[in-house]
């Protein structure tokens, strides 16, 4: 069987390496030698095209494919009026209160065991007296798989929710400014709460700057949300 | 004590690696027989020493022994026996043992069954996959360590991901490990080739029977895996164009090019250097896979606890392994002769073509799995590409290639008549379409046209098949009679055909199932009935049972047909103690001509199971076929490696080395 032909149609196979005529021991090219014969050689696209292979797969690995842009960020924070947690019943809040102010509101439940993992950093924040902590309690009763509130009519879940989330804050600690009660979820929806706990920083205007889905990290706070907050409270500071 | 010393042996395994490794591949060089001599024995102990150490991690997670982090993470002391055997490879480190460990066993059984190999040849290969060895050992000790203690130690552990307590999962990443380990042997004769110099026949008869096992090992894990999707996950879907679902098919995709390149390289001494880029890229692409799975850049089903460092040590070892052959494959490519020249409509040509649109179809998934990081690298965005994109791009790209499927096998090496050819498969062409146009309409009253084409590709395949094997039966009959002709035929030519109707089948399962699937999502209350397919499915209500670590609320649905009671089927919606999230259990009744699903969604009430459910019931008419195609496939690729040529050529040795060159 024939194992090796040249291929008449190809001359710069022979041309390029005339080295080849001399058997199949290959004689070590000169050093110059070698760099000649990448130049000509034809296959080199394939390191090319592989170099950018790698280049590609090494800034990807700088990215977080899971960190999903919100379409909230640069959106008005949407408007609500509800109950406070605390203070003489009839008492509400809403985002327009905090008109002229830069502040955190933070979504939170007594069922949700990742607000627990991050309670601590809301509880130091708040001793730094930085930024006002708004708590919004989502979904506090009907958001617990061990709590059945079908047959429940809505002012008992209300007060069912009040006392859990009372009882919660006074066992781990209050870091918030004030909290409201979001019983039916609705507001959460209107902020497109999908992992509580969430947050959000909101600027003087009422605009929605940053969102952190998940339990805030130290690291995300002192490098993200803080500097934020500071560049924030500077800006238009007139008015 | 005893995870102390698998970790020794780990650790004592890294130096014997490399210095197997680079002994070799020197030795094979300057020609020292005493320091290639090492590499049999030196990857038999490198074997021994891995193997010790995965039996000590097995024995942690038998021995329940939670102050080894590992264990405490992916084990519990409620898991059944089987499963805390399989949980060795639940999690990233112990499946990083698993994969090691089939690697030295692919290299320890090289260095069995390669006896007639020629010293330099065999030094070369082995010493490849040592090195290869190493650097997984690196990666193992440096950032996955599975022997890692947790002192104190807890009392119990995390438990298994529930998802992965099950008998098809447990078997899908050691078939598919199987498959990626086994290209790293094609990988390493291809190397060892470009080293040589010597990219000659008998080089392509050598790595064509590992290279056609590791396929078919790769067929049935992505089988497995997609089975496993289909009834464990309760969307009833198949195949998701899943990030890593793409890094396993990549690899299939290049190794089903490679196994037919190779034979073209082994008969007519032709595609050489695209034979062997073939076999780089195999195993590169697997190397990717495992560089998506366990790095985190893409988001997936498959959730390894992402790492960076392991990121970035599997990309610097990806781009070593990687860059180097290439570099090598550069460098020795240009002094390569084309060898034997053919005709514009030959074997050759067509088997070109076939690597031609598996490489067009492997650049696609390429594309599209890395589309998305892409994007987000240029800062335009964040994007996901989908089963749109891929069904959109693969049909087109893959229906020529079943097309030439049918006529492939009838072409004659060198040059074929073309009119030969249309003599011999007119009626067979006339018959695929008939049945194409008529089988959808007779049996389901209506068809599109993908469903036609579809039908028509796998009645092509398999009458063509039939046709060929049937002809080659005649012509070598001579005096015997039928069937001994038919038994005597051999095992290569049987495993071709068998593989090919595999495709047959798989394509016919896909067609039909994508054309004539129906579901229906429903709320029932115990005693509703809903109608499927000509199937009544009646609800009878939710009762609780209890299973080793979990608890489950299992669903009976009966399945009647014509007033007739078929079966009853069990879903169930199981809450594992160990994770928040339920799991859906599919209840399915499997038969020929196709599948009737049920899963449980949610009770509309959380407060009364007793009450009405969120029920999903599908019909899947012929989904088997899909898998038993996958399968099929795998059995004829067994075949081909069981023929009596691979163990003939052992026989003849001496006369047929790889170190004398035939002249030009």
């Amino acid at each position: 069987m024939k194992e090796t032909l040249n291929d008449p149609v190809r001359p710069e196979l022979v041309e390029g390496h005339s080295l080849q005529k001399q058997g199949q021991r290959l004689p070590q090219p000169e050093r110059w030698g070698v760099v000649q014969s990448f130049l000509n050689n034809k296959y080199v696209w394939i390191l090319v095209a592989f170099a950018a292979l790698v280049a590609l797969l090494a800034v990807g690995l700088t990215r977080d494919p899971r960190e999903i842009p919100s379409p909230f960020i640069g959106k008005a924070a949407p408007e609500f009026r509800l109950a406070r947690l605390e203070g003489a019943a009839g008492e509400t809040f809403g985002p327009a209160d905090m008109q002229g102010k830069v502040w955190l509101l933070n979504v939170w439940a007594s069922w949700c065991v990742a607000c627990r993992a991050e309670h601590p950093q809301l509880v130091a924040l708040a001793r730094q007296n930085l930024v006002p902590l708004i708590g919004l309690n989502y979904k506090e009763a009907r958001g617990d798989g061990d709590l059945d509130i079908s047959k429940m009519p809505l002012e008992e879940e209300t007060a069912l929710t009040r006392q859990r989330a009372a009882g919660w804050l006074t066992a781990h600690g209050n870091p918030y400014t004030l909290s409201v009660l979001d019983v039916d979820g609705r507001v959460g929806i209107d902020y497109g709460v999908y992992g509580v706990p969430e947050t959000f920083v909101i600027d003087k205007a009422g605009i929605i700057r940053f969102k952190q889905i998940g339990p805030l990290t130290e690291e995300v706070l002192q490098e993200k949300i803080l500097p934020l907050v500071n560049k924030l409270n500077e800006l238009n500071a007139a008015p | 004590m005893i995870p102390e010393f698998g970790h020794f042996a780990l650790l004592l395994a890294l130096p014997v690696a490399v210095l197997v490794g680079v002994l070799a591949l020197v030795g094979a060089q300057k020609n020292h027989a005493r320091w290639m001599a090492l590499a049999k024995p030196g990857t038999r102990l490198l074997a021994f020493l891995v193997t010790l150490a995965y039996l000590c991690l097995t024995q942690a997670f038998v021995a329940n022994d939670f102050s080894v982090l590992y264990v405490a993470q992916h084990s519990n002391s409620l898991l059944p026996l089987a499963y805390r055997i399989a949980g060795v490879w639940g999690g990233h480190e112990g499946s990083l043992l698993l994969w090691m460990l089939m690697l030295v066993w692919w290299a320890a059984l090289v260095s069995v069954f390669s006896r007639p190999l020629a010293a330099p040849m065999l030094a070369r290969v082995l010493g490849t996959l040592c090195l290869v060895a190493f650097g997984f050992l690196l990666f193992i000790l440096l950032t996955s360590n599975p022997f890692t203690r947790l002192l104190p130690g807890v009392a119990e552990g995390r438990d298994l991901n529930p998802l992965l307590q099950d008998p098809g999962l447990i078997l899908h990443p050691p078939l598919l490990y199987m498959g990626y380990v086994g290209f790293s042997v094609a990988y390493a004769f291809a190397v060892a080739a470009l080293l040589a110099g010597q990219l000659d026949a008998a080089w392509a008869r050598w790595s064509r029977p590992w290279t056609t096992m590791a396929w078919g090992f790769l067929t049935l894990g992505i089988a497995l895996g997609s089975w496993w999707a289909y009834y464990e996950l309760g969307w009833g879907g198949w195949w998701f164009w899943d990030p890593v679902e793409n890094a396993s098919f990549m690899p299939w995709l290049a190794g089903t090019a490679l196994i037919h390149s190779l034979a073209v390289t082994e008969k007519r001494g032709s595609f050489k250097n695209w034979t062997v880029l073939l076999a780089i890229s195999a195993f590169s692409l697997s190397l990717l896979g495992t560089f998506l799975v366990r790095s985190g850049v893409l988001t997936s089903v498959h959730a390894f606890a992402a790492d960076p460092a392991r990121g970035i040590f599997i990309l610097a070892f990806l781009a070593t392994v990687v860059g180097l052959s290439l570099v090598l494959f550069v460098w020795r490519a240009p002094k390569v002769g084309l060898g034997g020249r053919f005709g514009l409509f030959s074997r050759e040509s067509l088997l070109l073509s076939n690597n031609v649109i598996l490489v067009v179809a492997t650049a696609t998934v390429l594309l599209g799995t890395l589309y998305p990081l892409l994007i987000d690298a240029l800062n335009l965005g964040k994007l996901s590409v989908g089963p749109p994109y891929f069904n959109a791009v693969f049909v087109p790209i893959m229906a020529p290639l079943l097309f030439l499927m049918g006529i492939g096998p009838f072409l004659r090496w060198k040059a074929a008549s073309a009119q030969e050819i249309v003599l011999r498969l007119k009626w067979a062409l006339v018959a695929a379409l008939a049945i194409a146009v008529l089988l959808p309409m007779l049996i389901y009253g209506d068809a599109w046209p993908l469903v036609n084409l579809g039908i028509f590709l796998a009645a092509w395949i398999l009458i063509a098949a039939v046709l060929h094997f049937s002809r080659q039966v005649w012509t070598t009959r001579g005096s015997s009679n039928l069937l001994t002709a038919v038994l005597r035929q051999p095992l290569h030519f049987w495993g071709m055909h068998l593989a090919h109707i595999g495709v047959a089948v798989f394509v016919a399962g896909v067609a039909i199932v994508g054309g004539y699937e129906e579901e229906k999502d429903v709320r029932m209350a115990p005693g509703e009935i809903v109608t499927l397919s000509g199937y009544e499915f009646r609800f009878m209500g939710v009762l609780p049972v209890k299973g080793p670590n979990y608890e489950a609320l299992q669903g009976e649905v009966e399945l009647w047909k014509n007033n007739r009671l078929i079966r009853r089927l069990r879903p169930e919606k199981r809450f594992y103690r160990s994770s928040a999230m339920p799991m859906t259990e599919a209840a399915i009744d499997t038969g020929f001509f196709g599948d009737l699903y049920v899963s449980l969604g949610e009770p509309l009430d959380r407060a009364r199971p007793e009450g009405e459910w969120a029920v999903r019931v599908y019909s899947k008419p012929l989904v088997d076929w899909i898998w038993g195609g996958c399968f099929l496939m795998a059995f004829g690729g067994l075949l081909a490696v069981c023929d009596r040529r691979y163990r003939q050529s052992r026989r003849r040795s001496t006369p047929d080395p790889l170190t004398v060159k035939t002249s030009p």
